[in-house]
């Protein structure tokens, strides 16, 4: 049974219509990727998950429930977490700090209970501090607890929003642009420690993603959508040779020339056909 | 029009100057005069407002120097200074740059005088009068014109001069310059309670009764830039910092003990209207901890903070009052909590219909209703039942004693008002660092990756409403009582402004900052009683200073404090300068 289902799923802004009637499902424990050119929809849909955006049309269940109606932070509590394209750390806090207040939810103690500073409440916060730097420990930030997430490197700061919403405990993660502005090394990197957290928490995770070997290289199932509407999905073999797919990203007329090679789909906006191994500028 | 006209010659001068030097940058040349115009301009501005006139009557160095001199030495020496900045020069050139710029604010001096010999501007200028030139001339009539203008040659040559000074000379001096400042004004807080104690004698020796003795001003001097030389050399604040966690309580726990033995005969020392000033000050310390909520920890601006202080104050009215609008007669310990109770109603009652509302909105939401509060105490409809602007009269004191008692009067309200601004910041301390703290705080940073993390926006946002609320309805009860009575009159919209400025001074989300910046911007206004007619001229230029010097307040929170040392890089900390080295 799938962890989430979308079912003919509408968004519309004015008279633009983002995701258009978009049905989308992903396996509990699976790894899935969005991909699709600038204004596809990706990270609208993303947002009509997390409770962003009220869609217009369709219905989204997450685990039996539908979630289309509710408020962002009951979808939090549901057990969905997300990551932003532009990482939306709180600034002025410190790493550990972020990671604290991602574990909001799980905390029980009242605002009377830590004025009073109860036993329950200093337990309680015993357990946050640990579980927060097993979480940096987890994502390699072990030293940079009490550093201002604003004066992280920005790879560390990308690997603190995970954490971060990691620390809500969810079921479902969505990372919108994992790699983004990183380079090859650093995304190499990135892609295994999303592996890595499927592997050691079993956490479904949903993706956006430009960066076509990563995207290739750990996703089993990719959705292609195009102008807010899915126009492939499947594996990744099938997605890169899909037609389809290589005519949205490419342009009419470039099907039957670069369809065999992996890295024939260009990141992003580039038009030209060959390898994209550099970092991808972030679409709007 | 005046500044104009008195600074004529000084623009005459400056196409001779360019002309004489020509072997000079242009552009460098033109920085001196322009400098030395503004300088001008300032000390004018100084005469004219009646700021030297007025401050004049106050010593700084008994016999030697008053304020009002001192302000005006201090505008000329700062033109100089700022006219030879950061300028690579010779040292002959830097003291005559010097000289040029202070010379040119003198000159405009020089010429207020001769122009006030010929003729009368009393009627546009009031405080142009023969005292100003008396003060101007060292009362030597116009035949003493010459002596503003050499005055400020003479302090515009010194501040070049210390240009050549090394960085650490210089600042060792501005910290002796600063001390002597401080302790002149206040040396009669000093003075008054240690001629109670043995050391009376240093007391007459060292302080005037206001002022400094010329003894006293050596003394502080040296005194000060000894231990500014001191603290240089050993960095007494890392060897302290460096020391373990045992020895470091050891040397905290006396002064801090100290501190609060201090604090407790405070009021038998310095009389009661100190106690009364303390007092007030404590009352802003409570709401502004609890501004401190709602803006600097929840980000939410509140312009109206003012009507839970009135609530709490008229709560307590009410309940305690023995005179015609009171309805219990309650102690005013049983009317406290409901005080506290019902600001929070009122709390959730303001955040409601604003939860979604965001910046610049919010301010003019909240002022509104902070105004709709006090149109409402004074109003007829509410007249029957709050008393209007008469008001309610006839609050009882906390503790009943009999009146020529140590416990009559503002000590009884210090103490009170004292030992409620310690449990609020307890509780706001507490806060901080809890749970909910932390749910402000990134509500503050970011409102929707709040929610989107699973933190309940109402609940939180409703939350800081409340509790802001009743700190400051706590501040209100306490008022209440220290006044003894409660009028729609002393509900403005000014309390509120300077509760958000104090936290803006004192540093946004920082407990400490609170304290300091309701001593700076409330206590020391209520000291310096007597120059209140320039309170929000100063008020101004300190808000103004502090938005360009230290924009994070002056006692930051530890947060703000650490991304100044990790990110900034370009400002190195002033562990000498700052009272953080405590």
């Amino acid at each position: 049974m799938p962890l989430l289902t979308a079912t003919a799923v509408t968004k519309k802004f004015g008279g633009l219509t983002a995701v258009n009637n978009l049905d989308f499902e992903i396996e509990q424990g699976s790894i899935a990727s969005l991909i699709g050119p600038n204004g596809a929809g990706k990270t609208t849909f993303f947002n009509c998950i997390a409770g962003f955006y009220q869609i217009e049309a369709g219905q989204i269940v997450f685990d039996g429930q539908p979630i289309q109606r509710l408020r962002r932070d009951q979808i939090a509590h549901l057990g969905i977490s997300r990551t932003y394209q532009n990482i939306r750390l709180f600034a002025n806090m410190t790493a550990m700090e972020n990671i604290l207040v991602g574990q909001h939810y799980h905390l029980r103690s009242s605002w009377i209970g830590a004025v009073l500073g109860t036993k329950g409440v200093r337990e309680d916060e015993g357990r946050a501090h640990r579980e927060a730097r097993r979480l940096l420990r987890f994502v390699g930030l072990q030293n940079k607890g009490d550093l201002l997430a604003s004066n992280l490197p920005y790879g560390d700061q990308r690997r603190l929003e995970v954490a971060r919403a990691l620390a809500n405990k969810p079921r479902l993660l969505l990372l919108d642009e994992p790699t983004a502005g990183m380079n090859p090394a650093e995304s190499q990197q990135m892609t295994e420690f999303i592996r890595h957290l499927r592997d050691e928490l079993g956490t479904t995770i949903l993706l956006i993603e430009h960066e076509m070997r990563v995207v290739m290289g750990i996703s089993e199932k990719i959705t292609v959508l195009h102008y807010g509407q899915k126009i492939a999905e499947g594996t990744p073999i099938q997605i890169q040779t899909d037609p389809l797919v290589i005519e949205a990203y490419l342009g009419r007329g470039s099907a039957g020339t670069a369809g065999h090679e992996a890295t024939a789909i260009p990141a992003v906006e580039a038009t030209q056909g060959g390898a994209s191994a550099g970092p991808t500028p972030a679409s709007a | 029009m005046t500044v104009t006209s008195a600074g004529m010659p000084a623009t005459g001068a400056a196409p001779s100057a360019n002309g004489a030097a020509p072997a000079m940058p242009v552009s460098f040349q033109r920085r001196v005069i322009r400098t030395g115009l503004l300088g001008a301009v300032i000390a004018l501005y100084l005469c004219m407002v009646g700021i030297v006139p007025i401050f004049n009557a106050r010593p700084l160095v008994q016999g030697v120097i008053s304020l009002g001199q001192a302000a005006l030495i201090l505008s000329l020496f700062a033109t100089g200074f700022v006219a030879t900045r950061r300028v690579a020069e010779s040292s002959g050139r830097l003291i005559a740059d010097g000289a040029i710029a202070g010379g040119l604010s003198g000159v405009a001096l020089s010429a207020l005088v001769l122009l006030g010999s010929v003729v009368d501007v009393r009627a546009f200028l009031p405080n142009a009068s023969p005292v100003l030139y008396g003060i101007l001339t060292f009362n030597l009539g116009t035949i003493g014109f010459w002596i503003p203008m050499a005055a400020g040659a003479v302090l515009g040559g010194l501040a070049g001069a210390i240009g050549l000074a090394s960085p650490r000379m210089r600042r060792s001096l501005f910290v002796g310059l600063i001390s002597l400042f401080a302790l002149g004004l206040f040396a009669g807080l000093i003075r008054t309670p240690m001629l109670q104690l043995p050391v009376a004698e240093l007391a007459r020796l060292l302080f005037a009764s206001d002022g400094l003795t010329l003894i006293g001003a050596v003394v502080v001097l040296v005194a000060s830039v000894g231990l500014h030389h001191v603290q240089r050399t050993r960095r007494l604040d890392l060897q302290f910092a460096a020391l373990p966690p045992s020895r470091r309580r050891r040397i905290q726990v006396p002064l801090i003990a100290l501190a609060a033995v201090m604090i407790l005969v405070l009021p038998q020392g310095l009389g009661s209207f100190f106690a009364q000033v303390i007092a007030i000050v404590a009352l802003y310390v409570m709401m502004g901890l609890g501004l401190n909520i709602t803006l600097g920890l929840a980000g939410l601006l509140d312009l109206g903070f003012v009507a839970f202080f009135a609530v709490g104050a008229y709560t307590v009215g009410l309940l305690t009052s023995t005179a015609e609008f009171g309805i219990a007669q309650w102690p005013f310990w049983a009317a406290v909590p409901v005080a506290v109770i019902v600001a929070m109603v009122f709390g959730a009652f303001l955040g409601l219909p604003i939860l979604s509302i965001r910046g610049d909105y919010l301010a003019i939401a909240t002022m509104g209703f902070g105004e709709i509060i006090r149109i409402l105490a004074g109003s007829d409809l509410l007249k029957p039942i709050l008393g209007g602007p008469r008001g309610i009269i006839n609050i009882p004191k906390p503790i009943e004693v009999p009146p020529d008692s140590f416990l009559a009067g503002p000590n009884q309200i210090y103490y009170i008002a004292l030992i409620g601004a310690a449990l609020i910041a307890f509780v706001a301390w507490r806060l901080r660092g809890s749970r909910l703290g932390r749910a402000w705080i990134a509500i503050r940073e970011d409102e929707d990756v709040a929610e989107a993390i699973g933190i309940n926006l109402i609940q939180t946002k409703i939350l800081a409403y409340m509790l802001g609320a009743a700190f400051a309805g706590l501040g209100g009860a306490v008022f209440a009582a220290l006044v003894g009575s409660i009028f729609a009159s002393s509900i403005q919209l000014m309390v509120s402004i300077n509760v958000a400025s104090l936290i803006i001074v004192g540093g946004m989300g920082s407990i400490p900052g609170v304290i300091v910046g309701a001593i700076f911007l409330i206590g020391l206004p209520e000291l310096f009683r007597e120059f209140s007619e320039y309170r929000f001229l100063f008020y101004g230029i300190a808000l103004i200073a502090m938005m360009q010097l230290r924009p994070e307040g002056l006692l930051p929170s530890k947060i703000v404090r650490r991304e100044f040392q990790h990110g900034g890089g370009d400002e190195p900390p002033e562990s000498s300068a700052s009272p953080l080295a405590l």
